[in-house]
């Protein structure tokens, strides 16, 4: 077995360094999602708080509000999750590459 | 609203929802032989097959029901219910799906003893899933309640009773494995009852171009009769001219009435009859004309409208991650990485869901607007489809519909008592398959008794107040559980008992001693939407205390943390075994009564 795998499973001091990084690259990439997601959704109520007359806008029948929150919200969700799924088995696929090294 | 005789397709719809959930809860039974099958499905499901089960489980009464009604009710600001609902997945994915299901706990009170190493922190786990558990059925039968209320005319206890027999007996019958069959099945069953109706509307409504944003009250094209079965304050814009039957203010009243502005009081009992054309008066707080409706930032009711939604927002996006029954299903993953793929696949699932509730709500504000006077609005999908569509068309719809609404309550109370009976029967009882039968017995009736004695608040609203203590509980011991090395036992308790007061004594005090929202201010703001609160006091005090009592972190943080987050390919990570079921659970997993709250070293 390669010897930095077994450093990860014996939890030796190089293993732990190893590791740390990893939960931190996975929870920096959780952290930066969740703020994508609040910024294209959650700063909705603001904004609209903020610009009234952009409520009022009216795009393909629709007012603004209820085509971002009622239509484009579930598709946008579903892309940071999808970028969230790539990004995240990348950070592994890293990780094990360095394992074997 | 009573829609005259019983229809007889829309008993057939009923009686065929509830009876194919338990022919395919039998089918099942037959492959479940082991309590590890009863549990967590063996850990063998697909993603497919489990992502769809999941969003079964998840799209509840206040999802099939509930969104459409407060859409109709309060207009842009309730969208964020369904969101919010759909964006609880993303929070899942990115915090929590892939680390807890590689820490190889069943339950979310094995997790915390997984990760914090003492027996009591998962007695206290397990309080607070129960909690939940058992506040979350309450609205799921309540709903039943209703809608064979309105479907059939019988009284609301009938619902409840019906709908609670066949969850327990179900459950107790066939264990999650069956369940995992059911629940897909139960999610497909529910898509095509929401989202037929939705576009067979959508084709109506463009044949007959109707505007729904002018600055005009919502009008019942018909003569309509609205009867008032519960006390309920209403606002009238233009004086009104009504025929009424019933109490007034307080005041007696028989035959025509004309309402000036304001708000009035109807009793409970009282009948009014609108003619066709008239504008339709809404309940107390709600927008009184299309225009504010179709604008955001009313809220939904009551004061400091950027507040609740902010709050709702807040206890939606943390709360799914919380909730036991979706949690319990994330460990029928075989590794972390389909768990990830199976939070995607049920954001897709759930995401197309809810455009058609949505879709129904506007619809039930021009076509039902009558539903607005009752504070009732719960019932509008139920009676879209008829009210609208005349002949077997409407009749097949509505028929459709009752179905999935059975489909919903069912699929949810299965998965929220087979995860209660199954930490029951583990922690408390033995954890033999008697343990969980008799668990899941006692565990329905609790929930029962419940939601013939509280009041009924809208189905979504009682819903978002229980994933308001799922955030304010399960939330903070997952997250910070996951990802900070810092946790103590000491402070996930302080954690969880705070925020499960806080949020937990707002829930009590809106089901059991109400504040008016038009008198109430702050108070009633926060007693109705604690998440805003109740979350970062929940994680501020998880933090603190285990700062405090830092000196014991448990010695093998490192170990756990590794077993949480490194790929399974690596060779971290092991199934802790089922509690003490030794007969059903797979080689090595063998393990005897007794050992079961016996950290494994591995």
């Amino acid at each position: 077995m390669v010897r930095t795998r077994v450093e990860v499973q014996q939890q030796t001091q190089i293993g732990d360094a190893m590791v740390r990084g990893l939960v931190r690259a996975q929870l920096g990439l959780a952290l930066r999602l969740a703020l994508v997601a609040v910024c294209l959704l959650g700063a909705l109520p603001v904004l609209f708080a903020l610009v009234p007359s952009l409520a009022e806008v009216t795009l393909l029948g629709l007012r603004l509000p209820w085509l971002l929150l009622g239509v484009v919200g579930y598709p946008v969700l579903l892309g940071i999750s999808w970028l969230y799924v790539r990004l995240a088995e990348r950070n592994e696929q890293d990780f094990t590459d360095l394992t074997d090294d | 609203m009573g829609t005259g005789s019983i229809p007889v397709l829309t008993v057939v719809g009923l009686i065929a929802a509830a009876a194919a959930t338990v022919a395919i809860g039998i089918y099942g039974v037959r492959l479940a032989r082991t309590t590890s099958d009863f549990l967590v499905a063996s850990r063998t499901v697909g993603p497919r097959w489990n992502a769809a089960a999941i969003a079964g489980e998840y799209l509840s009464a206040a999802s099939f029901l509930g969104v459409a009604g407060l859409v109709a009710k309060y207009g842009a600001d309730a969208l964020w219910y369904p969101v919010g609902f759909a964006a609880g997945y993303l929070g899942l994915l990115l915090f929590v799906a892939a680390p807890l299901r590689r820490s190889g706990a069943y339950t979310v009170p094995d997790f915390a003893e997984f990760r914090l190493g003492t027996r009591w922190v998962r007695t206290l786990a397990m309080i607070v899933v129960a909690v939940i558990c058992v506040l979350y059925l309450v609205p799921q039968f309540q709903g039943a309640g209703l809608t064979l209320n309105i479907l059939l005319g019988l009284p609301e206890w009938v619902g409840v009773a019906a709908v609670g027999a066949i969850v327990v007996g179900n459950v107790v019958g066939g264990g999650m494995r069956s369940i995992t069959f059911v629940q897909a099945f139960q999610y497909w069953l529910k898509l095509t009852a929401v989202a037929l109706p939705a576009l067979v509307l959508t084709l109506h409504f463009l044949a007959h171009d109707r505007v729904l944003t002018e600055a005009v009250p919502p009008t019942v094209t018909d003569r309509t009769t609205v009867d008032i079965t519960t006390d309920v304050i209403v606002q009238v814009g233009e004086p009104l001219q009504v025929d009424v039957t019933g109490h007034i203010d307080g005041r007696p009243v028989a035959g025509p009435v004309l309402l000036a502005p304001g708000q009035h009081e109807l009793s409970s009992g009282t009948e009014l009859v609108l003619a066709a054309g008239s504008p339709v008066p809404v309940v107390a707080g709600a927008p009184p004309d299309n225009d504010s409706w179709a604008s955001p930032g009313n809220g939904f009711g009551g004061d400091y409208p950027m507040f609740q939604v902010y709050s709702l927002i807040l206890a939606t996006f943390l709360g799914t991650m919380g909730l036991p029954h979706v949690l319990v299903r994330f460990y029928t993953n075989p590794d972390g990485r389909t768990a990830r793929m199976t939070s995607l696949a049920v954001i897709a699932l759930v995401g197309m869901f809810y455009l058609f509730p949505t879709l129904l709500g506007v619809f039930a504000r021009l076509y039902v607007p009558q539903l607005l006077i009752t504070g009732r609005s719960d019932a509008a999908v139920l009676l879209l489809p008829g009210s609208v569509l005349s002949g077997w068309g409407g009749q097949l719809l509505a028929a459709l519909v009752a179905s999935g609404a059975i489909a919903a309550f069912l699929s949810t109370s299965s998965g929220l008592l087979v995860s209660v009976a199954g930490v029951l029967s583990t922690d408390v009882l033995r954890g033999r398959v008697r343990d969980f039968r008799i668990a899941a017995v006692l565990a329905g009736i609790v929930p029962l008794a419940l939601s013939l004695s509280v009041t009924s608040l809208d189905l979504s609203r009682s819903v978002g107040l229980v994933f308001a203590v799922a955030a304010s509980t399960l939330c903070p011991l997952l997250i910070l559980g996951i990802w900070w090395r810092g946790l103590t036992a000491a402070g996930a308790a302080a954690g969880m008992v705070l925020g499960g007061l806080v949020s937990g004594t707002a829930a009590m005090v809106v089901v059991l001693a109400p504040i008016d929202p038009d008198r109430g201010g702050w108070p009633a703001v926060l007693v109705g939407y604690p998440a805003a609160v109740s979350v970062p006091l929940a994680f501020l005090a998880m933090v603190l205390v285990s700062l405090a009592t830092r000196r014991s972190v448990p010695a093998d943080v490192g170990r756990t943390f590794s077993r949480m987050h490194v790929p399974e390919r690596l060779g971290m990570g092991r199934d802790r075994e089922i509690g003490a079921f030794g007969a059903g659970t797979s080689g090595a997993d063998k393990s005897v009564s007794g050992d079961r709250t016996r950290r494994s070293s591995r």
